[in-house]
């Protein structure tokens, strides 16, 4: 999402970034917690193996990922573009714990410098683009497949069907999260259909152009540094957990997407009352009452009830917004004021 | 095409912000870091048909923007890149959500408009929060921070890492490209091209990367990147943290845009 046709004509893996103001704090919090006990965990397994020439190599193939993705080049037939997206390129060529540490830094670094997505969906980002492609789709799809030797068909179909999974597991997790926020009027449905298919094209051109890449690195004979291969067999635990949090949020989404918002059908189900309760005395109650009277949309209440009083209050509403835009300006002007002063 | 050299002169002019002296770089990165942490967080709590409330927290990203002297036309420009693709995604909320949910004068508001209306300025506000965070406190500072909070070591180097060898990239990548440029008579890129081509970026980087680490190794480099500016978490940003998460929750509780607006207009 970081330039404007970006998700117009041109496909690409940066397509699929959430963003901040897709999120609620809960999913977003959650799924900084998922992601963070995933690159602890892989930083850990790094930091035992390592080995002096692996780590410029990890460095080295963020940089050319992140650089490579601002590359476009146009697709025959089509009047688009794409660009690399890179997550089952860097699995294959560092195994899937250093290719998990170089996608989420190059995501933290889009985060900082581009504020692509933003700092609370980091944590989805990295989920989505780092561990599904590396933990899911590389040792599931890509290592099962890819007998034989580089430069024949099996290995070929493995990168290609690798890539379009890993793609599709990532949007799919872009819906589930976006849905589960509630902060889009789309459907469940609705998203899902119009996501998955186009990053059916995106994973096919990704599958596609690191087929080339590979094609050109074993022409070129690069000796890179191998990762070990106990590296991939040791993370089954990971993977069965990032699956199970799939599944389920592919379920819960899947009801909340009957409900207007996931959080409060989550708050439902578990305290048997539409919304949490605070105690309608003291200082709570008072805050309560206090914006009760005056907030916008105290929980969307007064859909459908009398015409002439909400005139008023969205009436004043605008007016008090427009007020506290003069009022920060206002701030801001005299913060500047003093500042050229001191 | 995005310009490839833009966008790096850009990632340059970052650092140059970051590394600027203002009482607002002098703080501890860690209480910058958390303080826009919590920003996101109360931010993106709001509902969807959320909008009045939302505007007063413009204030944050305001003021440190003028405290930290980040130039307006460079934030206005961040923001500008990120704003399209939430305003695609904006637009359908009006289509979708057709339900009338407030009335200005003669002007019935739709849900829609209105969930869309908050997106963006949630975008604007995080866009422009994280922009400033990095403005003030520069990558290394933001990467010292997120250690001593508790990220794991070799992740933090990884991203120092990822962050010089951008540059290094960035310029083989940016020659590259205007050769093929030059050669190419005005035909695109395509995708039989790219794959030799970013291989060839990829050889080259290679080879400069193993240098670089070889004269790195060389001068002592023990796996850390070492800080001049390493800072103690001092009353001041004690002060700071705590101001703006205080800051922060009365926003949310209370809606000042709407008590303005009644106390002028005299409705409820």
């Amino acid at each position: 999402m970081d330039q404007a046709d970006d998700c117009g004509p041109n496909v690409g893996g940066l397509c699929m970034h959430m963003a901040d103001a897709l999120l609620s704090p809960a999913v977003g919090g959650i799924m900084w917690a998922a992601s963070a006990a995933a690159v602890a965990r892989s930083s850990r397994k790094i930091q035992q193996e390592l080995d002096g020439n692996r780590i410029p190599l990890m460095g080295m193939l963020a940089a050319f990922v992140f650089t490579a993705q601002m590359i476009n080049f146009s697709i025959p037939g089509t009047g688009s573009s794409g660009h690399l997206g890179g997550g089952l390129l860097l699995a294959i060529l560092l195994g899937p714990d250093a290719a998990l540490l170089a996608t989420a830094s190059v995501l933290v670094i889009q985060a900082l410098f581009f504020a692509d997505g933003g700092l609370l969906a980091l944590g989805c980002n990295i989920f989505n683009l780092g561990f599904l492609p590396a933990f899911v789709a590389y040792p599931l799809v890509f290592r099962p497949l890819a007998t034989g030797k580089a430069g024949q068909l099996p290995r070929a179909l493995a990168v290609l069907l690798g890539a379009v999974v890993g793609l599709q597991l990532g949007a799919f997790g872009v819906v589930v999260e976006t849905v589960l926020s509630g902060r889009t009027a789309l459907t469940f449905r609705a998203f899902l259909l119009a996501m998955q298919p186009i990053h059916l094209a995106i994973g096919l051109v990704e599958g596609v152009v690191t087929l080339s890449l590979l094609a050109f690195l074993q022409k070129a004979r690069l000796e890179l540094p191998r990762p070990t291969e106990q590296a991939d067999t040791a993370g089954r635990a990971t993977v069965a957990l990032g699956l199970l949090t799939l599944l389920l949020g592919g379920w819960v989404a899947w009801y909340a997407s009957k409900h207007p918002d996931g959080l409060e059908w989550a708050i439902q189900r578990v305290t048997g009352q539409s919304e949490l309760q605070g105690t309608a005395s003291g200082w709570h109650g008072r805050l309560a009452r206090v914006q009760a009277t005056t907030a916008v949309l105290p929980d969307y209440q007064f859909k459908g009830s009398q015409e002439g009083s909400r005139a008023v209050t969205s009436l004043s509403g605008v007016m008090g917004g427009a007020m506290t835009l003069v009022l920060v300006a206002g701030a801001g002007w005299i913060l500047h004021l003093r500042k050229r002063r001191a | 095409m995005v310009n490839l050299g833009d966008r790096f002169r850009d990632l340059g002019r970052m650092d140059a912000l970051g590394s600027q002296e203002s009482t607002l770089h002098r703080l501890d990165p860690r209480a910058k870091v958390l303080v826009t942490a919590a920003f996101a967080l109360v931010v993106s709590s709001f509902g969807r048909y959320e909008v009045s409330g939302l505007l007063p927290f413009a204030l944050f990203p305001v003021s440190l923007a003028i405290l930290g002297e980040v130039p307006w036309g460079y934030l206005l420009k961040r923001i500008g890149l990120a704003l399209p693709f939430m305003l695609v995604l904006g637009a359908l909320n009006p289509v979708l959500d057709r339900e009338v949910l407030l009335h200005v004068g003669p002007l019935a508001i739709t849900g829609g408009w209105l969930s869309s209306f908050s997106m963006v300025l949630k975008l604007v506000l995080t866009v422009a929060s994280a922009v400033v965070l990095v403005a003030t406190t520069g990558v290394d500072g933001v990467c010292q921070a997120l250690e001593r909070l508790g990220l794991p070591q070799v992740f933090v180097v990884q991203i120092g890492f990822l962050h010089r060898y951008t540059f290094v990239l960035a310029e083989e990548a940016v020659r590259m490209l205007r050769a093929r440029e030059l050669r190419s008579n005005g035909h695109g890129l395509t995708h039989r091209e790219f794959g030799p081509l970013a291989g060839h970026l990829l050889l080259r980087t290679w080879d400069r990367a193993q240098r670089i680490h070889q004269a790195m190794l060389a001068r002592g480099f023990d796996g850390n990147f070492h800080m001049l500016r390493r800072s103690s978490f001092g009353p001041r940003d004690l002060l700071f943290l705590f101001a703006w998460c205080a800051i922060f929750l009365l926003l949310r509780i209370v809606n000042f845009p709407m008590l303005m607006g009644s106390l002028v207009s005299g409705g409820g």
